[in-house]
């Protein structure tokens, strides 16, 4: 047993801290909220520079050839910095769609574009509210063509392809489309956290392709999702850790009856509960970062926790934020909020941490059979 | 990063497991855990239990971590944890050394001299002494460094006189640790001086306290004019409380670091076999919940506690971040507990061993739990660690600082 990263590691882990401290303010993560951007293309385009966009993808497809242990410290990082841009969508799901399930052919066409930062991929999977049922999906594949809806679909609008989980005779299908095609419509939705936009994607006859066999797009799916919840529950622990530091700058700083008001144990207390969930994140998250980069099964279980782990937690210091800031944490001048929504907001957008406690409970009393 | 055993650790463990599958028999699902606290503890037990230590000691298997020179093994804490887990996978005596071994040791090996390090290691490591802990007194727990039993030096020889409380196996113990002050006048944390004790010295007396779980793990211990040789004086006079934080620290990272994971597959074969709402309870969506809850937080402190385990491996002292397993672990420990009675209905209330479920081991850590949350530092105690020596946040507003301890106001006398 060996816990810690390796210097080259954590190394890439500085490297993203230095980058995005310069290039990702909240003013970059504010601009983008406050106006009709999908997201931050300079940013955008200063990652794919920094060659995080195919930090796992083999060189031969223009990806950096680097390991999930490099890619998590990337989303950490990414996290802390409320990073405006697609990444999770086209890095943890997209990019992942095509190296677990992709054709050669298919490889060859998107992973160097989708590498590259010019083309923005997503994965639409949702069809209205409530949790993912994957067997009753709507969405119709057949013949080549794809009829139905997505909603909301995250990243919706600035994604050129995405992988659409949809239903054909043989059972629940993952297939390809090219979003400015034929047979597309888009319709922006005003997001809970503007900052990362949404959409509702209508299909009707748009041209598709198979991703991975006819028939398999419930495991495929359910495979997608544990390894974009490893990847995102990083980017849900930085955003938690810095929930954490800024309170506790704030509250440092704050006087009242006369001393600072991180010295009330009532706070204090509160915390030590942010810190201690933040490593119960943190620790499931380390033990699903290494069955992801061993692709081992341990995986299914432990993205389960760690998805939990780090929604409870990101959520827990984003509401904190806002209660021990006081009056200015609820205004849209301070930054709370902006932690407030993207807290919320990755919590759901790979299912709910219900439904994961759900799917963990599954697994674990299918293992206990076994 | 991983978490698999590399192979030096795997060829440890295949060596352990062979010795441990020779020398002893395995717990079976439904053997009950091992009495940690020793509660239990009859004159058999401590037979059982002593027989079993002299019995690793001769092999090489005793306080593996602890020099060679004065019977340890020399080896790395990583090998002590791979021991302990294939240990624990055995049908075995409780472990009436823990504190000894998890905590006195480690604070003899880093303060002790040259002379009480041989005289007294090697029989720890055997385990033919037994040592106990004297740390909180009536008015001195959370507030440890306000005790007030008393170190008077007369010359060669130090006179103890006061109230020890919480003595965990104290009634079994040979030897004992404790912190005492030696200066009232001095600010209350610098008047303190750390000793090792005889407990069969006289004026010694032993009271067994009874628990709310029926046990008798702690006792209260009752000093007059008990006479100590400077000998056994354990660091400088003065240093008391930095003597004693080594020992607290070591006591954090070993209650901490214990894990429950056996009991949450039993928590789930409870959940399968009793019924709620017309089905098995393991099919009612709240339970399923609560059930995921339970093992995040669970496998969370157990890997955090890997993470502190793999630092230390590398060097380097427990730290304040040792008191995050019990901070969350203990309070767990309840809930888990409150939530497995719950599952009984009507039956949770029943702790007749014949006619309750899994032999009502929950009731007994419905029991037991609430002791967990207090002992070893409270979780409000452990939660001002963690916001003042983790997170840097002020300390609290003190009104005993920089005064003479005699100085320092209390309440009126305890019943």
């Amino acid at each position: 047993m060996n816990l810690e990263f390796s210097e080259d590691q954590q190394f890439v882990q500085q490297t993203a801290r230095d980058y995005l401290s310069e290039y990702a303010s909240p003013e970059v993560c504010r601009a983008v909220m406050e106006s009709d951007k999908p997201y931050d293309a300079d940013l955008w385009k200063g990652v794919a520079e920094m060659g995080w966009l195919g930090a796992t993808v083999p060189e031969e497809f223009g990806g950096a050839g680097l390991g999930y242990l490099e890619l998590v410290l990337i989303a950490e990082e990414l996290g802390r910095a409320l990073a405006p841009i697609p990444f999770s969508s086209s890095v943890y799901l997209a990019t992942e769609a095509l190296l677990i399930a992709g054709s050669e052919e298919q490889r060859q066409k998107y992973l160097p574009q989708l590498c590259s930062g010019e083309l923005i991929g997503t994965f639409a999977f949702a069809e209205g509210p409530g949790d993912l049922e994957t067997d009753a999906v709507a969405t119709d594949y057949a013949d080549g063509k794809l009829n139905g809806e997505k909603i909301p679909v995250l990243d919706g609008d600035a994604a050129g392809v995405a992988a659409v989980l949809a239903r054909s005779s043989a059972g629940p299908s993952l297939v390809l489309v090219d979003l400015e095609g034929e047979g597309v419509t888009r319709t922006v939705l005003e997001s809970f956290d503007p900052s990362r936009s949404q959409a509702k994607i209508s299909f009707s006859g748009a041209p598709a392709e198979l991703l991975g066999e006819e028939g398999q797009g419930a495991d495929l799916t359910s495979r997608l999702l544990d390894r974009a919840a490893v990847l995102m529950g990083f980017e849900q622990i930085g955003g938690a850790e810095r929930t954490l530091e800024l309170t506790r700058e704030f509250t440092m700083g704050r006087y009242t009856f006369g001393r600072p008001v991180a010295s009330y144990q009532a706070l204090k207390h509160r915390l030590a509960d942010l810190y201690a969930a933040i490593q119960v994140a943190t620790s499931n998250g380390y033990y699903a970062a290494w069955a992801l980069s061993e692709d081992n099964d341990e995986l299914p279980v432990s993205a389960c926790s760690t998805r939990v782990a780090a929604s409870d937690a990101f959520c827990l210091g984003a509401e904190e934020m806002i209660q021990m800031h006081g009056g200015v944490g609820f205004t849209w001048e301070y930054d709370c909020h902006l932690f407030f929504r993207r807290a919320k907001l990755l919590s759901l957008a790979l299912g709910s941490p219900s439904a994961w406690r759900e799917k963990l409970i599954q697994r674990l009393e299918a293992s206990d059979a076994a | 990063m991983h978490f698999e055993d590399t192979p030096e650790e795997a060829a440890f463990r295949a060596k352990a497991r062979a010795w441990l599958e020779a020398n002893a028999e395995l717990r079976g699902p439904d053997d009950a855990a091992a009495d940690l606290l020793g509660e239990r503890a009859d004159e058999e037990t401590i037979r059982r239990a002593k027989e079993w230590q002299a019995k690793k000691a001769d092999a090489g298997w005793a306080c593996l971590t602890w020099p060679k020179e004065y019977g340890g093994q020399g080896l790395g804490r990583m090998e002590n944890v791979v021991f302990n887990q294939e240990e624990a996978k055995f049908k075995l005596p409780p472990n009436i050394y823990a504190i000894g071994h998890g905590m006195l040791g480690p604070t003899l090996i880093a303060h002790g001299t040259e002379e009480q390090k041989t005289k007294y290691l090697p029989n720890m490591i055997r385990g033919s002494e037994v040592w106990c802990q004297a740390f909180s007194e009536p008015d001195a727990g959370s507030d440890l460094a306000a005790l007030r039993t008393s170190a008077v030096r007369d010359g060669d020889e130090w006179i103890l006189n006061g109230q020890k409380i919480w003595c965990t196996g104290a009634q079994y113990c040979e030897w004992g640790m404790l912190p005492a002050r030696s200066d009232p006048n001095a600010t209350k944390h610098a008047g303190l001086t750390y000793f090792i004790v005889d407990m069969h010295t006289p004026g010694i007396e032993i009271r067994p306290i009874k628990q709310i779980n029926g046990g008798q793990a702690f006792n209260e211990i009752f000093f007059s004019d008990v006479r100590i040789p400077d000998s056994n004086r354990l660091g400088a006079e003065g240093d008391g409380w930095g003597v004693a934080i080594t020992t607290l620290m070591n006591e954090r990272l070993s209650i901490g670091s214990g894990g429950m994971g056996g009991r949450f597959r039993d928590l789930m074969r409870l959940a399968r076999e009793l019924r709620r709402n017309g089905k098995p309870a393991i099919q009612d969506s709240a339970v399923r919940q609560k059930l995921a809850d339970i093992y995040i937080r669970s496998k969370g402190i157990q890997y955090t506690g890997y993470r502190t385990l793999s630092a230390l491996s590398r060097g380097g002292t427990p730290g304040p971040e040792g008191s995050i397993g019990k901070a969350v672990g203990a309070p767990l420990l309840q809930e888990i507990a409150a939530f497995a009675v719950e599952l009984q209905g009507p039956m949770g209330g029943v702790a007749d061993q014949a006619a309750a479920p899994q032999e009502g081991s929950w009731q007994e850590s419905y029991l037991s739990a609430p002791g967990m949350r207090i002992a070893g530092g409270t979780d409000e105690i452990l939660k001002n660690i963690i916001a003042e020596r983790v997170l840097q946040l002020p300390p609290e507003i003190r009104v005993d600082k920089n005064k003479p301890f005699r100085d320092i106001p209390t309440g009126p006398p305890g019943k």
